[in-house]
């Protein structure tokens, strides 16, 4: 007699069995630390704590590993971890003209007040591989001069002045308001559903998680005519930032500790309307860590949703703020991507009966005119 | 078979995963879709320790509405040990160490993905279901704010021209599965990929029946009670899928039938697709249809 | 309650800014039951600006459009529950675009594009909805052989028939119309203005046709208005604007136009 596919369960388990194992790989190599991979794939766990929504450089290391590597799979490793976390309080907003800047350019202006401040960047590397690396002794500060220590330089002391707010004084830049000032609590997509048409408060937020490689292909294409917003990257800064709350019991800030943050600010030509004078308009990035790629391509995607409200035509997919904000959070997609996997067997089935009937319904005029 | 069978709890995680503040969020969310039947109502989604479009909303759901007292019974295709069904129900038996069961009727809660059990639900059960698009205009309107504002004032005519051009192409309306319902006289509503063959278990159900789009962030419900009505045309009545077999385990002729294939030759038999209901029949000594449901030329 | 003794539709001071830009200013006219009015203008005159705001497309800004319905008699279209308002757009009126394809849904069948407004008020009986879709394509004389094929099939001119068929298939009692014959040459425009003409007087619909063609207007309207610069300049029945136009601006669109 027939049985039905059984043992759902043991084969769940072997699976499991299997996938540590492929994880682990050759036990004879010595496995990663956690803090090997927060201090060396920096950029990964940048990564991984920006779309996953949560800074913590050690969870996003261990996610990392825990996922052999896969981010998408890493953060959402670290999003379902950010689901059992209760909300203590919120943070003052952080002030990135206050940012102890590591690095921070502008394309705008040749010299800028602070300086134009190169910072670390593979910008300017050959892009040629490193067989030195390939010999890890080779590289072990142990075995070297102490070069590579000593330029961890510490951030500069001194605040810098953001380049926007210097447009802005002339009044060639339009004023940027926020939901703060209108009174508003800012939207907050980890708390309520997003709603359409959405604010650009919530807009930014969406997109500041999204994953980086939509926005660099939506960013991509809204300069090849997919949208019309000529950018320029008015500035790109990336550093250190101090995160401040007030408990209720004190009523005054204290400092709790210091995030790493990319902040880019996209200058766009508007040609005006009729209540307004041709005027600069702002495309907005903002990140965690060290991520001028997403930064940049967050801050062109934002310009692009507000064509609407700048009367623009806005009729390409990078102007479209369903489709964009719908389609940004890689969590969201690679679940249900992936869904395609689980049995469909009765919606299958479904479907078999149906063509079955259509076709043994179906005469072909040929058939038809030969009878 | 397994009746009720319980787990320890891992004290490691609250009752059944969420914390107590997202439980009230998605419980007022539940609260309003029972008020207003088969109107969508949003929620805060959250990310949940399995992916999206893998029954996040669902299980929301049934953390948010599950005590120490329930027993559940989760069913993927009808099935009890299906990979997905066996492994939502291993995370409840693990964050609530509630009982769970594969019976029907032992289930206070029962989750599902595509079915209706074939067994009658009663008062006092909840059916949770597991919902990838909850939007039943969405394939005619691909933009939120166009439905939502379809839905306010009741323009449903054009799901009406998507059926007509069904009869008119082919004769008849060639919509299997998710075929799209009228709850309460007013919202129309999509009941989740469920077979045609289950729309009509859904009308008047003494089951309060709930509806999670974790992905799409939507909750939707039918009260207990509730008419829902399979849109259709006088003329072209709303009709559910037959079967020339009976089921070749227990030879029921009324329950939905999995097809599976046997050989490489093309045979094929067909089995009920809820496998509690066969298992059930089977013991009360039923037995498998006479051509032993073996059919290697098909239909 | 609705009655012939006043008008179907009234504009009152109908006035429309585009940001600074003039739309139209204090455009005032009645229609009566069964009563075709032309508007003529050359393009930026503010026609179209009028024919949007007098079928509820467009909110004026300032002035009054006043339908005077089945049930409830005069209402101002501006002021009604939205669902009041799109329960008229698909039932007693009648909006025909001078592109088929911004009034047609492409994708599906062009009796499927007639009984549309049929199921949306509520029709449910297949064979029913289909004998009357048929019966819609004889009257705009289309082959009823074609029900079942989708309007990109069709050439424009029949586009343009089956969406005027989709249009009054409710039984409307005023039907927008802007440029119906633009974009069509010139044979297929005069049969499908003979067409218009026919069912216009049959029906006894009343209608509001935008174009920038004199010879359209001729033929179809009982009235007439010219718009210039976003104002009405010249008002009157169609025949005495067009054979004694008062206004400069009319005599120069006559003399341009009607030379035979």
């Amino acid at each position: 007699m027939y049985v039905a596919v059984k043992g759902g369960e043991r084969a769940i388990e072997a699976s499991h069995r299997l996938l540590e194992a492929e994880r682990r790989g050759d036990p004879a190599v010595p496995e990663l630390s956690t803090r090997q991979v927060s201090e060396q794939l920096p950029r990964a766990v940048d990564r991984v704590m920006a779309e996953g929504s949560l800074y913590d450089r050690e969870l996003a290391a261990l996610a990392i590993r825990q996922a052999a590597g896969d981010l998408v799979e890493a953060i959402f490793l670290l999003r379902a971890y950010r689901t059992t976390l209760p909300r203590l309080g919120n943070s003052e907003p952080v002030d990135t003209a206050r940012m102890l800047v590591r690095r921070r350019i502008s394309a705008t202006f040749k010299d800028v007040p602070g300086g134009q401040i190169l910072g670390p960047t593979p910008d300017y590397t050959h892009r040629l591989l490193d067989f030195r690396l390939a010999d890890v002794s080779a590289t072990d500060p142990a075995q070297r001069d102490d070069t590579v220590q000593r330029d961890r330089l510490p951030p500069r002391e001194e605040p810098m002045p953001r380049v926007m707010d210097l447009l802005g004084r002339e009044g060639l830049v339009e004023e940027e308001t926020t939901a703060a000032d209108e009174g508003q609590p800012p939207a907050d997509i980890t708390r309520e559903p997003l709603r359409f048409p959405a604010g650009r408060d919530a807009r930014l937020q969406v997109l500041a998680r999204g994953d980086e490689g939509f926005l660099l292909a939506l960013g991509y294409a809204s300069q090849r005519g997919f949208s019309n917003t000529h950018p320029f990257a008015g500035e790109i800064r990336y550093g250190v930032v101090a995160v401040s709350i007030v408990p209720e019991e004190l009523g005054f800030a204290i400092d709790i500790g210091e995030i790493e943050l990319t902040e880019v600010q996209m200058v766009n030509q508007f040609a005006g309307s009729d209540t307004a004078p041709p005027q600069f308009t702002r495309g907005y990035g903002l990140v965690f860590g060290h991520q001028e790629r997403k930064a940049m391509s967050m801050a062109l995607v934002d310009r692009s949703l507000r064509g609407r409200e700048l009367g623009e035509a806005a009729d390409s997919p990078t102007e479209d703020e369903e489709f964009v904000l719908y389609h940004s959070d890689n969590v969201e997609a690679s679940g249900f991507v992936q869904h395609l996997k689980l049995p469909h067997y009765v919606d299958f089935q479904s479907e078999l009966e149906l063509l079955r009937r259509l076709r043994s319904e179906f005469d072909p005029p040929s058939a038809q005119a030969a009878e | 078979m397994t009746r009720v069978s319980t787990a320890a709890r891992d004290g490691g995680y609250t009752f059944a995963y969420l914390d107590e503040q997202t439980k009230r969020m998605v419980r007022r969310a539940i609260l309003k879709a029972v008020a207003i039947p088969g109107y969508q109502v949003p929620f805060a989604s959250r990310e949940m320790p399995l992916p999206f479009g893998w029954g996040t909303g669902g299980i929301q759901v049934t953390a948010s509405i599950i005590g120490r007292d329930d027993t559940l019974k989760v069913i993927d295709q009808g099935a009890d040990d299906t990979v997905n069904a066996v492994s939502i129900r291993a995370f409840f038996a693990r964050t609530a160490g509630v009982p769970t069961t594969t019976r029907t009727q032992d289930a206070t809660i029962i989750q599902t993905r595509h079915r209706i059990p074939e067994t009658p639900l009663r008062a006092g059960q909840i059916l949770v279901y597991q919902v990838p698009i909850p939007e039943p205009l969405r394939w005619l309107e691909p933009r939120e704010a166009e439905t939502r504002r379809m839905h306010a004032l009741q323009e449903y005519g054009v799901m009406h021209v998507r059926l007509y051009e069904d009869i008119a192409r082919y004769g008849h309306i060639a919509t299997s599965y998710d075929y799209p319902v009228r709850v309460n006289g007013r919202y129309l509503m999509r009941p989740s990929p469920i077979p045609k063959f289950d729309n009509p278990k859904m009308d008047r159900s003494p089951a309060l029946q709930l509806f999670g789009a974790g992905r799409e962030k939507r909750i939707y419900a039918v009260p207990p009670h509730t008419g829902v009505r399979s849109l259709d045309f006088d003329d072209h009545p709303f009709e559910v899928q037959k079967w020339d077999q009976a089921c070749a385990l227990c030879g029921s002729t009324a329950s939905f039938l999995d097809e599976i294939v046997t050989d490489n030759q093309g045979g094929r038999m067909f089995v009920c697709s809820d496998t509690d209901h066969c298992e059930t029949r089977v013991r009360a000594g039923h037995v498998e249809s006479a051509a032993g449901g073996r059919d290697p030329g098909g239909p | 309650m609705a009655c012939d003794d006043r008008p179907l539709l009234s504009a009152r001071g109908l006035t429309r800014y585009y940001g600074r830009i003039l739309g139209c200013r204090d455009v005032n006219f009645d229609i009566w039951p069964g009563e075709v009015l032309g508007i003529v203008g050359e393009s930026g005159s503010g026609k179209t600006t009028v024919l949007k705001c007098i079928s509820a497309r467009l909110e004026p800004s300032a002035g009054t459009v006043t339908y005077d319905t089945r049930t409830e008699g005069p209402v101002d279209i501006h002021r009604i529950s939205e669902p009041a308002r799109r329960l008229l757009m698909r039932t007693d009126w009648g909006f025909v675009h001078q592109d088929p394809r911004d009034g047609l849904r492409m994708a599906v069948s062009a009796g499927a594009n007639i009984g549309e407004r049929l199921m949306a008020v509520g029709a449910r009986h297949y064979g029913q909805i289909r004998e009357t879709a048929t019966n819609w394509l004889g009257k705009v004389e289309m082959d009823t052989g074609r029900m079942d094929d989708l309007p990109c099939t069709f050439s424009g001119g029949m586009q343009q028939r089956l969406q005027i068929a989709r249009n009054l298939v409710t039984a409307p009692r005023i039907v927008f119309m802007d440029e119906p014959t633009g974009g069509l040459d010139v044979s297929v425009q005069a049969r499908l203005l003979d067409l218009l003409r026919g069912l216009v007087s049959d029906l006894g619909l009343a209608a509001v046709v935008v174009t920038h063609d004199l010879a359209v207007t001729r033929l179809l309207s009982h009235r007439l208005l010219v718009m210039r610069h976003g104002t009405v300049v010249e008002t009157g029945l169609t025949d005495q604007v067009l054979d004694d136009p008062q206004h400069p601006y009319t005599q120069l669109l006559v003399s341009s136009v009607l030379h035979p």
